[in-house]
């Protein structure tokens, strides 16, 4: 069992073991969840400064068969890629656990349960090797979000959770059609093996079927990014859900969708997905302009930031699909930003929420005047979110859309506009919240930050400073796995495109 | 061929289950009325030490593996593995019918007694070697199942499915005894073997085993509610006592599957090119009807009835891909189906209430808050319905589906994984009332399950988790199973 096991292996026991505490026990609920994340959060530091930077491949790896027919493995291990956003998610979780502190009062044995549930699922969705694997944990991440949203959101929750658990089923059943069927060509579920026979040529795909399985593949993970026209259960999902479901399906959830495109179709089928990188790249980009269009409209503040993760999510995947460095490097990066910075503001609505119990824009108004500390912070997390240089967003827009320039320049001028949209509704929704006349009974009711806001909030400005400032921490790590995946694309690419040598696979 | 007609040691041996069974049945009948009022429970208690017997009788007669009584039987690991499986069903029916009985007291011999003969009817079937035992073997399941579904005879649903399945299921058999008879004119033999080596015969007329093929797809069909020859099933599975439906649901259903796999790929093997598309043609049209179906309906045991269609329609995906792949798919799928039906049933019977009034799924209704054991365990079930990773049903789907692509369904793969995504919106609406709903006035009432019950809730769970996350050991077994004698 290695330091990753163990950081997987945390969650998973403090959900059984949370779930045997007895109900009457609320508080020692509460402490142990937090203790467990956090716990889990310093292990994972340890992961970070025992990874070899600039060496290749895996590292952390433990490989085991799990089932022996068909076989598969328990295989997991990290890169540059999964690296941080395995620490996104044990860095978040402790901060979940806190901010639902006095939000969640009923079934909080549950809940807090959930959470970490939830925290094992996405860890090991980023540390699977073995496609198999990888499934299992895509597939448990959605059983606690379910009850998340589904027993403590607002009004609408059942609508809102129902669409999220079938959208995301309806996905995902194709990408394990894919699985399999990419198993029956290469006998293998292991991630690795099934790569190097692609790339040897062992098995060759035809056009149609590199196609298939690409979509297959892909569809699923733009359900969960969400590409635009696939988000429509994002907004209800993030207004009904938590603080903390919201935190967790923004800042990490939405990733996973991200990190499979990068992890699995680039290198599988790199022929399929250059050939279809136009019209992907179109659709990012009305994402972007569509998602930041409506994010203006939007009367709720939390609609209003689900709206922007929309918009802000396009750039993703539009640096994914640019097929250029720069782009890839942008969009890893932007994913881990758009982690902190829509987070922070989830979790900011949210305590807005707690203080007034309305999300709507026209309830608030002069915030600033009775909590000037909240508004300070929640400036702060309004900038990064616009791209404010220093700030962390800055750091990835500019990289995906200078790599996207690369490719191809108008694609970067229509997603310039988003950059200029975000700035327009996040600062206009600033000015309604904040400034003006502050009524009395707002002021009666916004309390300043106490002191376990400030140790949820406090960590992600100070992570969004250092990552705006600082990039060098990050990004070599990154850089250096997307320069490979983009090497084995483009190599596949030539292999591609030259009559195919290797023989097909024996069915 | 010399004929000895005087059974060998070995052949008792291998035929122990069925004997054990017949014997405690039998005694059972004996007992009721020197025990009925006094000691009521006692009834079940000797099925379910008679049914642990056999499985070990079972266990015992796979170290003799080979033909018993002049090649009627067969003990094969095939044949085994059905065996332990109606028998674990019988145990957890058994189980989960005391606090039943007893709410509607209605605790006699003859109940258990029955449910020992039909599942003794069942170990015939799975073992048998020969169109005629196949027959006794259904016919003995069958009637000790029409008996059951109208146990509770003062009970208007209960008269209503027990004439139904009676009336149908006769039919049925009509059918497939037909079938069996052109194929007796045609090869002149009724052993599966014989009937596979006849067939290869260039001088046979495929035609005329196709018709026969075909009569006995639509008998089978039928026992195993493919659509669309699942009419009967909603009805009888919605009026038969809940122990019974749910009974009815795995047992008869896994044996009538045994049958299907050994007559198709033994005796048809040679015309599988006609068969296939058929069967390819009900697993979707079971899969979507079930499905569909079930997205409306409100009464619980009729909805796990239209589940139970769509179920029959992929493990008929596994059927159609005709391979040993498929084979042990379908053995696993069962037995993962049979774990969790039972347990939702379970759950059903618990909350049903006496007269099974509450039925209607607002009744689970605050479940979550009120029975939070019960409704954990009725998770996992749901969630081994939907097929999420971890769970029994999902390692089952995985398997069946697997097969189908390796044998280039691929078409039929896609519009099944659709339909399990279509069929996780009714498995998610009983969560949702369970957890997201107020309590209602049924939860309020309930009291903690009974230890009967309780054993009846855990052992599913516990069997669905291990088909879920360690599946290597039974499916190295019917995989090493899944190749018949021919």
């Amino acid at each position: 069992m290695n330091l990753l096991e163990i950081v997987l292996a945390l969650p998973a026991i403090g959900f059984i073991l949370t779930m045997l505490i007895p109900r009457s026990q609320d508080f020692a609920v509460r402490a142990f969840a937090l203790a467990v994340s956090v716990v889990a959060f310093l292990a994972s530091i340890g992961l970070a400064t025992g990874f070899q930077f600039g060496q290749p491949g895996q590292q952390f790896v433990h490989d085991f068969v799990w089932i022996s027919t068909p076989e598969i493995h328990w295989h997991v291990g990290i890169d540059g890629l999964s690296l941080w956003l395995i620490i996104l998610t044990t860095f978040l979780t402790p901060i979940a656990v806190l901010i639902s502190w006095k939000a969640i009062q009923h079934q909080a044995k549950e809940f807090f349960a959930f959470v970490l549930l939830l925290e094992f699922g996405l860890i090991g969705v980023f540390a699977a090797w073995d496609l198999f694997l990888f499934y299992t944990f895509w597939e448990i991440v959605l059983v606690p979000m379910y009850f998340l949203i589904g027993m403590w959101g607002h009004d609408r929750r059942i609508y809102a959770t129902v669409k999220f658990f079938l959208y995301t089923m309806a996905g995902s059943v194709l990408m394990l059609a894919a699985i399999i069927y990419v198993y029956n060509l290469a006998g293998t579920f292991d991630y690795a093996a099934i790569l190097s026979q692609f790339q040897s040529g062992q098995i060759s795909l035809n056009h149609t079927e590199g196609t298939l399985l690409f979509l297959a593949f892909f569809v699923a993970f733009a359900i969960k990014v969400p590409l635009f026209p696939l988000h429509t259960w994002l907004p209800d999902a993030h207004v009904e859900a938590p603080t903390a479901g919201s935190l967790m399906l923004a800042s990490v959830m939405l990733k996973m969708g991200c990190y499979g495109m990068i992890r699995f179709c680039l290198p599988m089928f790199p022929a399929a997905a250059r050939e279809n990188a136009w019209w992907i790249n179109i659709l990012a980009i009305i994402g972007i302009i569509y998602g930041a269009l409506v994010a203006m409209v939007q009367p709720n503040m939390k609609k209003l930031v689900a709206y922007s993760s929309v918009s802000h999510l396009g750039f993703v995947v539009l640096g994914v699909f640019s097929f250029t460095q720069m782009g890839m490097d942008g969009a890893v990066y932007q994913m881990l930003n758009h982690g902190i910075s829509t987070g922070a503001l989830f979790i900011l609505v949210g305590m807005m929420y707690e203080r007034r119990h309305s999300l709507a824009i026209k309830d608030f108004g002069g915030v600033a005047t009775a909590a000037p500390w909240l508004a300070t912070v929640f400036l702060i997390t309004t900038l990064a979110s616009v791209g404010l240089p220093m700030l962390n967003n800055f750091v990835g827009e500019f990289l995906v859309l200078q790599g996207t320039a690369q490719a191809n320049f108008t694609w970067s001028a229509f997603a310039a506009i988003g950059v200029i949209l975000s700035a327009c509704y996040m600062l206009w929704m600033y000015q309604r919240v904040f400034f003006g006349n502050a009524s009395d009974d707002l002021k009666h009711h916004m309390p300043e930050l106490n002191i376990r806001e400030w140790v949820c909030i406090a960590p992600l400005i100070a992570m969004m400073l250092w990552m705006g400032i600082y990039t060098q921490s990050f990004l070599p790590a990154v850089s250096e796995t997307n320069s490979r995946i983009l090497a084995q694309t483009s190599r596949a690419v030539i292999s591609a495109v030259i009559p195919a040598g290797g023989a097909r696979h024996a069915r | 061929m010399p004929v000895n007609f005087a059974p060998s040691a070995d052949d008792m041996l291998r035929f122990g289950p069925e004997i054990i069974l017949t014997v405690a049945g039998t005694l059972l009948m004996v007992l009721d009325p020197l025990f009925s009022r006094r000691l009521p429970r006692i009834f079940g208690h000797i099925s379910i030490a008679a049914l642990i017997a056999a499985i070990f009788a079972a266990i015992s007669a796979n170290g003799l593996p080979g033909f018993a009584f002049s090649n009627l039987l067969v003990i094969d690991g095939f044949g085994t593995y059905f065996r332990i499986l109606v028998l674990a069903i019988g145990i957890l029916t058994v189980l989960s019918s005391y606090r039943y009985l007893s709410r509607e007291q209605a605790d006699t011999g003859e109940y258990h007694a029955l449910i020992l003969f039909s599942v003794m009817g069942q170990c015939v079937m799975v073992t048998a070697n020969d169109l005629i035992m196949i027959f006794i073997g259904l016919e003995i399941s069958s009637i000790a199942s029409y008996v059951l579904a109208g146990y509770l005879r003062n009970d208007k649903r209960n008269n209503e499915a027990a004439l139904k399945y009676f009336l149908l299921g006769s039919f049925a058999t009509g059918f497939l005894l037909y079938g069996v008879a052109i194929i007796f004119g045609l090869t002149g033999s009724t052993q599966l073997p014989a009937i596979h080596n006849s067939l290869r015969d260039p001088a046979t007329s495929l035609m005329v085993a196709g018709v026969a093929a075909a009569l006995m797809f639509v008998g089978l069909a039928f026992k195993v509610s493919g659509a669309p020859f699942h009419i009967w099933a909603p009805d009888v599975y919605q009026g038969a006592p809940a122990p019974i439906s749910a009974f009815m649901a795995t047992g008869p259903k896994a044996a009538a599957f045994a049958i299907f796999l050994r007559i198709f790929l033994t005796a048809f093997d040679r015309i599988s090119a006609t068969w296939m598309p058929i069967v390819w043609i009900v697993a979707l049209l079971s899969m979507t009807i079930g499905n569909f179906a079930a997205l409306t309906q409100n009464n619980l045991k009729r909805m796990l009835a239209y589940s139970s269609i769509a179920h029959a329609g992929y493990i008929l995906v596994a059927l159609a891909s005709n391979s040993d792949f498929g084979t042990s798919a379908a053995m696993f799928y069962l037995a993962a189906y049979a774990l969790m039906n039972l347990g939702a049933f379970a759950v059903i019977i618990y909350i049903s209430g006496k007269g099974e009034k509450h039925l209607r799924i607002e009744d689970l209704a605050g479940l979550g808050q009120r029975q939070p054991f019960t409704a954990a365990m009725m998770t996992v079930f749901l969630l081994s319905f939907i097929g999420v990773p971890l769970t029994g049903g999902f390692f089952g789907k995985f398997y069946i589906f697997r097969a189908a692509l390796h044998s280039g369904l691929t078409w039929l793969t896609v519009l099944g994984l659709l339909n399990s995504a279509v069929a996780a919106y009714y498995y998610l609406r009983l969560m949702v009332v369970m957890y997201m709903h107020e309590p209602g006035e049924v939860t309020k009432d309930l009291e903690s399950p009974s230890p009967a019950l309780k054993a009846a809730l855990v052992l599913p769970a516990i069997g669905t988790f291990f088909l879920g996350i360690l599946p290597g050991a039974v499916l190295t077994f019917t995989q090493n199973a899944a190749t018949f004698v021919k």
